[in-house]
């Protein structure tokens, strides 16, 4: 093809003059141009290597329909189509799956031996010893574009909800016409088109509407629009429709800017989508500077360029004279060799009827053309139109289903879809609207000319993914005549390309191959996105650190400032210890600081939801497996919640604070679920106008005091409560004043030694903590870590919900029994717990695991193991495992089988095929009698 | 992304929703009484429907349980009720 650039061009500025590398070779061009008119004009035919068989490859089209020109942008997207991406003074673009360049591709040898490697040659060949041994390999060579991974987009990708009363995809002439038309009804509208300016064929097909030149018409028309306040947004795919009609846009961002995301939710949808031309189907169909008869147009009247000296038009329908007569006007030779035989010739075209393209021919760019009349005519420039074909796509995934038309040789949508309306050449309709536009020319009158079997050459069906008519046929001797199977087998309509331009030719060849007519056949399915759609813009703000946010602590920043070392846990940021060195060490001496003098921990995260009413006792009844309407107010008790199928869900402290008034403390990581859950027997179940549920976990820090010198030093802090026991015992709750402001005072233990929880406004939390660091000082209070606090309370048995409890864990199973038996109300999961395998003896029960072997730390997850007939069986396993700097010794805990019972036996457990041994002794290691809750 | 509407605070996105169920799977009472073929068939029955649906789901955003009407084919939304109203409100339809 040797293109060039003559005058005009209204895309274009010619003012303003660019320079860009391809391959690393010099391109020139204007403000304006895209790479693939840049390319054009500048005389590159070959733009790419095809996908299997590194066949050279020049443009087909000039938008989206491309299926060749596939570049990667230095700093931007990989397989960005050349004919849609603006072309920018200084960028480097470099041509895909070429190696080292397009002109020149090391892999060109490939297409000598096309014939060995048809359709489903790899599915069939490398199958010993199996494909992933080969697939390395193979994608190197065979493939597209390359991700950079050095490139970070500089911000998130914009993400956008809008509503309004009709979305009209296409700014064509029948899309702008339907705006407006819904716009002047007083509709809110949004119109949107992939191109980066109004018009669609207006702006390189003649005619003239309203009395104006089309692409003035369409700019008066958006003018008009966006006056009236209608979204008008260019550079915008609508890539895909999903249920209830929502409509995914992605808008192109400019100068660098990330692409947005639009999730349009509209009354009604206009698709006014347009239509996309095929190829003719010849032998070396595939050959650079054998392009779409539209494209050409586009390419003279948007940038100026003629595709060729010496042109030959060819086609079977009447839109492509235009581009004959505009190219003959810009001084191309042209002829015409139409496919009809029987139409009427414009004067002043050659125009050879009634025959066909049977062969090119050229190494790496057509020079000649065979006819079916025998003749070869050289040519440098040969513009196809082999019809076209509706984009049908978003009204498909609309559950649209199409009808075919004999007359125009094309699916379009049949039955009407509620609030969808396809307009236009996306229904068929070439013609400009008949109420704005004149109706003389663009006369379609299209004859089959439909890929045939039997070719001795190769004729090319869809160029993206290198499928030939000799792969359709292997398809149909083989048996994949579905046409879904015919996809999957030879790639016919795959990729970023979706069979744009080449799955009505592919289905036509397999209609006359298995005698069918082409509706028979059918389509494939039509699946978003229409074209690629950066992952940037469905991820938007949500990666990294924002993908699932952790929730974080009033005091987060005084526990930096403290040396803490964070981590999440259940989705909060929590300190695991304090300060530098060596973890264990750090985390042996926190816990030794608890039990020997004082110690202050973060508690915050603990599950603070207020149960309120008349009926909350009653309803925490029902909702914990332990009796809770006999507890005194200004008391707690621990119990547990279970799941309706009798499985221990949470555990935690209930606390009374007045009659009506209570405050379920669920785990930390729970709070959402145990909130759910109370709800929903709140409303399902009880009067919910005597019952008020309020999540208070977050407005709420809660900040423990614990160690033997707890009581000391909460003496010095001046809460004004009264420390002793007889007002304040274990398991009891006070109000106090801090600075002016009520707290809440527990004695909740968690580590076994006395504690006092204080629950602060969030917003007082800070200054709680401070007044405890300072009087702490005295007592060398030390800071407590989350890894700390699970050693502490491993020693003491005390358990960790979805650590130390499993999905089919029952509260009998921690020798919880007594509710069961004795009380005297429903509750949650309360008939699981009398059925069958409740009471099963074999049950694996929560016990202690002293390791008597020397070998240190018994491993979690440990199974304990015993011989059946099927070898060894795993009779339960270890859930929590420590070494304990009270006892100076290894602890662990464990579900195993039946252990209550079987306290003081020696079990084997086994841990990657080590074989350690463990006596069955009671969870509870250190203070059995609780004398330290006291102390 | 479908639009649920929440009887309380109109359409709002799936997202903002938690399933809850089959609507009139009735707890059995009195766990003396409840056979095991009671008590399984409220645990692990479920009606799998091909078409309407009757369903209980939770709004997330405002906490509030209730009926919806629905079609498991089209995804179409017939109507959604408050608990404990009959009929009280108008869903919408699409």
């Amino acid at each position: 093809m040797t293109a060039w650039r003559t005058e005009g061009g209204s895309a274009i500025d010619r003012a303003r003059s660019l320079r860009f590398t391809f391959d690393g070779r010099v391109i020139e061009g204007f403000a304006g141009d895209t790479v693939a008119s840049a390319l054009l004009a500048g005389g590159v035919s070959v733009l790419g290597r095809s996908f299997k068989y590194h066949r050279p490859r020049g443009l087909w089209g000039a938008g989206v329909e491309e299926p060749n020109a596939l570049v990667d942008i230095a700093g931007d997207m990989p397989n960005t189509r050349a004919t849609q991406a603006l072309a920018v003074d200084g960028m480097a673009v470099r041509s895909v799956n070429a190696d080292p360049s397009a002109e020149k591709d090391r892999h060109a040898f490939l297409d000598a031996f096309a014939r060995f490697i048809p359709a489903a040659f790899y599915y069939k060949t490398f199958m010993v010893p199996d494909w992933h041994s080969f697939e390395p390999r193979i994608r190197q060579m065979a493939g597209l574009g390359v991700l950079d991974e050095a490139i970070q987009s500089p911000a998130f990708a914009e993400q956008i909800n809008h509503h309004c009363d009709v979305l009209v995809v296409g700014a064509g002439p029948a899309g702008l016409l339907a705006a407006r038309t819904a716009q002047r009804a007083g509709k809110r509208v949004l119109l949107c088109d992939d191109g980066r300016q109004v018009g669609g064929s207006l702006l390189f097909r003649e005619g003239a509407i309203e009395g104006k030149a089309g692409a003035d018409w369409a700019a008066d028309v958006a003018a008009e629009l966006a006056e009236a306040g209608a979204l008008v947004l260019t550079g915008t795919t609508a890539f895909g429709i999903y249920d209830h009609h929502l409509v995914g846009l992605n808008q192109k961002g400019a100068d660098g800017a990330p692409d947005r995301l639009w999730r349009v939710r509209s009354t009604s949808i206009v698709l006014a989508t347009g239509a996309i031309e095929r190829p003719l189907p010849f032998s070396n169909n595939d050959l650079p500077g054998i392009m779409s008869a539209e494209a050409a147009l586009v390419y003279l009247r948007r940038f100026g360029i003629v595709a060729g000296r010496k042109v030959m038009i060819a086609t079977n329908n009447g839109l492509a004279y235009e581009t004959a007569q505009a190219l003959a006007a810009a001084g191309a030779d042209v002829t015409v060799v139409d496919y009809r035989a029987d139409v009427p010739a414009p004067a002043g075209l050659r125009v050879l009827k009634g025959r066909t393209i049977v062969s090119a021919t050229g190494r790496g760019a057509v020079n000649a053309v065979k006819l079916s009349d025998g003749s070869v005519l050289e040519t440098d420039a040969v513009l196809a139109s082999g019809g076209f074909t509706p984009s049908v796509h978003l009204y498909c995934q609309a559950q649209g289903k199409l009808d075919w038309r004999d007359d125009i040789l094309a699916f379009v949508p049949g039955r009407p879809v509620d609030g969808v309306d396809v307009v236009g050449a996306a229904a068929g309709d070439f013609k400009l609207p008949a109420e704005i536009g004149a109706t003389e020319g663009r006369e379609f009158g299209i004859v089959a000319a439909w890929p045939k079997p039997n070719s001795k050459e190769r004729v090319w069906i869809d160029l993206q993914n290198d499928v030939t008519a000799k792969d359709v046929e292997l398809a149909v001797r083989e048996n994949f005549v579905s046409v879904e199977h015919l996809k999957r087998y030879t790639t016919l309509g795959m990729a970023t390309d979706q069979g744009k331009t080449s799955n009505v030719n592919g289905l036509a060849l397999m209609a006359e191959l298995t005698g069918r007519r082409i509706p028979e056949v059918g389509t494939t399915t039509y699946r978003p996105p229409f074209t690629p759609v950066p992952l940037a813009s469905f991820a938007g703000a949500r990666s990294g650190t924002r993908m699932k946010p952790l929730r974080r602590l009033p005091l987060e920043q005084q526990h930096r400032a403290d040396g803490a070392v964070f981590r999440d846990y259940g989705g909060w940021l929590r300190p695991a210890y304090y300060g530098d060195g060596a973890p264990d060490e750090r985390i042996q001496a926190e816990a030794r600081a608890a039990r020997n003098g004082v110690a202050l921990f973060d508690g915050s995260p603990l599950g603070k939801i207020e149960v309120i009413g008349p009926d909350a006792a009653p309803f925490l009844d029902f909702i914990y497996y332990n009796t809770m309407s006999t507890l005194a107010p200004g008391r707690c008790r621990y119990g547990f919640i279970l799941t309706e199928g009798g499985n221990v869900y949470d555990d935690g402290v209930l606390v009374r604070l007045d009659e009506n008034r209570f405050v379920v403390s669920c785990s930390s990581s729970h709070v959402a679920g145990v909130h759910g859950l109370l709800e929903e027997w709140r409303q399902d179940r009880f009067d919910k106008r005597r019952i008020f549920i309020h999540n208070a976990t977050a407005e709420m820090a809660t900040l423990t005091v614990t160690g033997p010198k707890a009581r000391a030093l909460m003496e010095v802090l001046d809460l004004g409560i009264a420390l002793d026991d007889t007002a304040l015992p274990h398991m009891a709750v006070v109000s106090g004043v801090f600075e002016g402001v009520a707290l809440r005072i527990a004695r909740i233990s968690f580590t076994g030694e006395r504690s006092y929880e204080i629950s602060v406004p969030a917003d007082r939390a800070v200054a709680l903590w401070a007044r405890l660091r300072q009087a702490g000082e005295a007592f060398g209070a030390r800071l407590l870590g989350l890894e700390a606090l699970m050693i502490l309370r491993a020693e003491k048995g005390y358990i960790v919900i979805g650590k130390d409890t499993d999905g089919t864990s029952r509260p009998m199973d921690f020798g919880l029994t007594a509710p069961l038996e004795r009380k005297k109300v429903e509750f949650i999961g309360r008939r699981s717990l009398l059925t069958e395998d409740a009471a099963l003896a074999d049950r694996r029960q929560f016990v202690g695991l002293e390791a008597i072997d020397d070998k240190g730390l018994l491993p979690t997850g440990a199974h304990g193991i015993e011989p059946s007939s099927a070898g060894l069986r795993s009779t339960g396993y270890v859930t929590s495992s420590y070494f304990s700097p009270a006892l100076q010794k290894p602890i662990a805990l464990g579900l195993i089988e039946r252990g209550l019972s079987r306290m003081g036996e020696v079990i084997e457990l086994q841990h990657l095929r080590q074989i350690r041994r463990a006596r069955i002794v009671s969870a509870c290691a250190f203070d059995e009698e609780g004398s330290r809750l006291h102390a | 992304m479908q639009l649920f509407p929440c009887p309380f605070c109109g359409p709002r996105s799936e997202s903002e929703f938690h399933f809850g169920g089959d609507a009139g799977n009735h707890r059995p009472e009195g766990f003396r009484t409840v056979t095991d073929g009671e008590w399984t068939a409220y645990l692990y029955e479920r009606n799998n429907p091909r078409g309407a649906a009757n369903e209980i789901w939770m709004h997330m955003t405002c906490g509030e349980i209730f009926r919806m009407e629905r079609d498991t084919v089209h995804h179409r939304v017939a109507q959604s009720f408050a608990l404990g109203e009959g009929d009280g409100h108008d869903g919408m339809a699409y």
